[in-house]
């Protein structure tokens, strides 16, 4: 064998490991690929949180394009991006729909008139069971839905104005142009 | 040694601990409670990823696990229940992943690590084994018995 290739075998292999451990590394094990991407949000049949008395089901929720936001008052993220939500709901770009995790009714309520209410639905998953059916592993997380109730895209962790003028509003835009 | 006893008796009550907030769940069935413990031995808890369903006390963990016992007491089989969840969380949520070709990398490469490995050893081997000769060459026999003849003169001379 060649001399110089002999002895570049090892810097090789150096480099091939360099390489995985850049990737690997670098990648965030909070971002798990989303199963339900291209399917149909689940069944459900929730009270609202704001009376327990008031029904939403995944039918209610066809006929437009929205994000669907898991939140809760425990969760100290969701408080970091709530004021994102308020803006984008009061800009009018997407509407919001809320998924209560796991919370309390009073709580929540309370939640929402101290910090304003960027929901034009929310949804109140006291024991969670949607919450598991949508793969929820933690809070928060935002679903870009369309009008036929298809899930298209997921965000774990706060929504920032960044992730959704970069990733969600041209994805929002396409959705429209095809008039879902 | 010491230190070893006191890290078993550590050990153990780690088991016990675990077994013990396990303990809620029954079955008749002693098939079925080995399914049971085997399917959350297997299952990621999404929010501490390294640890199981079985050893976690998160919250989602002990949603999880509730369901999975209503589902194993609703009479569905462990592979329903693994679809179940796969459906929902993906793969991620399984601590051995699926063979398939994204996962060929994973399950085959140590093999081919290992098979690369075990050819370059042999080649090594071979060549260290061609070069050590045993038979001498007609010039390097004479050279020895010269040498041989000298010190053995030199010794006679010495005596």
């Amino acid at each position: 064998m060649n001399r110089y290739l002999r002895y570049s075998v090892p810097l090789i292999v150096f480099g091939i490991i360099a390489a995985f451990l850049y990737k690997g590394l670098s990648m965030n094990p909070r971002e798990i690929p989303s199963p339900l991407i291209g399917k149909s949000i689940p069944e459900f049949s929730l009270p609202s949180v704001e009376s327990a008395q008031t029904m939403i089901n995944d039918q209610n929720l066809k006929g437009k394009i929205y994000l669907l936001n898991v939140w809760a008052t425990w969760c100290v993220s969701c408080r970091a991006e709530h004021d994102t939500l308020v803006h984008l709901a009061r800009s009018g770009k997407v509407e919001i729909v809320g998924l209560n995790w796991k919370d309390e009714r009073v709580k929540a309520q309370a939640w929402l008139q101290q910090l304003g209410d960027p929901y034009t639905v929310n949804i109140f998953d006291k024991k969670g069971r949607t919450a598991i059916d949508l793969g929820v592993y933690g809070a928060p997380e935002t679903f870009l839905v369309d009008g036929d109730g298809i899930i298209h895209y997921k965000h774990a962790g706060p929504l920032t104005l960044g992730v959704f003028n970069e990733t969600l509003l041209p994805m929002i835009n396409d959705l429209k142009a095809k008039g879902s | 040694m010491r230190l070893f006893l006191f890290s078993f008796i550590y050990l153990l009550g780690l088991t016990t601990l675990q077994a013990a907030t396990l303990a809620e769940y029954s079955f008749e069935d002693p098939a079925q409670d080995e399914d049971f413990r085997e399917i959350i031995e297997e299952m990621r808890c999404l929010v501490c990823q390294n640890e199981s369903l079985a050893g976690s006390n998160a919250e989602l963990a002990i949603d999880l696990r509730n369901e999975i016992y209503d589902m194993m007491k609703g009479g569905q089989s462990k592979g329903e229940i693994i679809d179940f969840m796969v459906a929902r969380y993906g793969d991620f949520v399984l601590y051995s992943p699926p063979v398939k070709p994204s996962t060929y990398p994973i399950w085959f490469g140590p093999l081919i690590v290992f098979l690369i490995g075990g050819v370059v050893l042999f080649r090594i081997i071979r060549r260290k084994n061609q070069s050590r000769e045993t038979e001498l060459s007609e010039a390097e026999q004479q050279r020895l018995d010269k040498l041989l003849n000298q010190s053995n003169e030199q010794r006679d001379t010495n005596q």
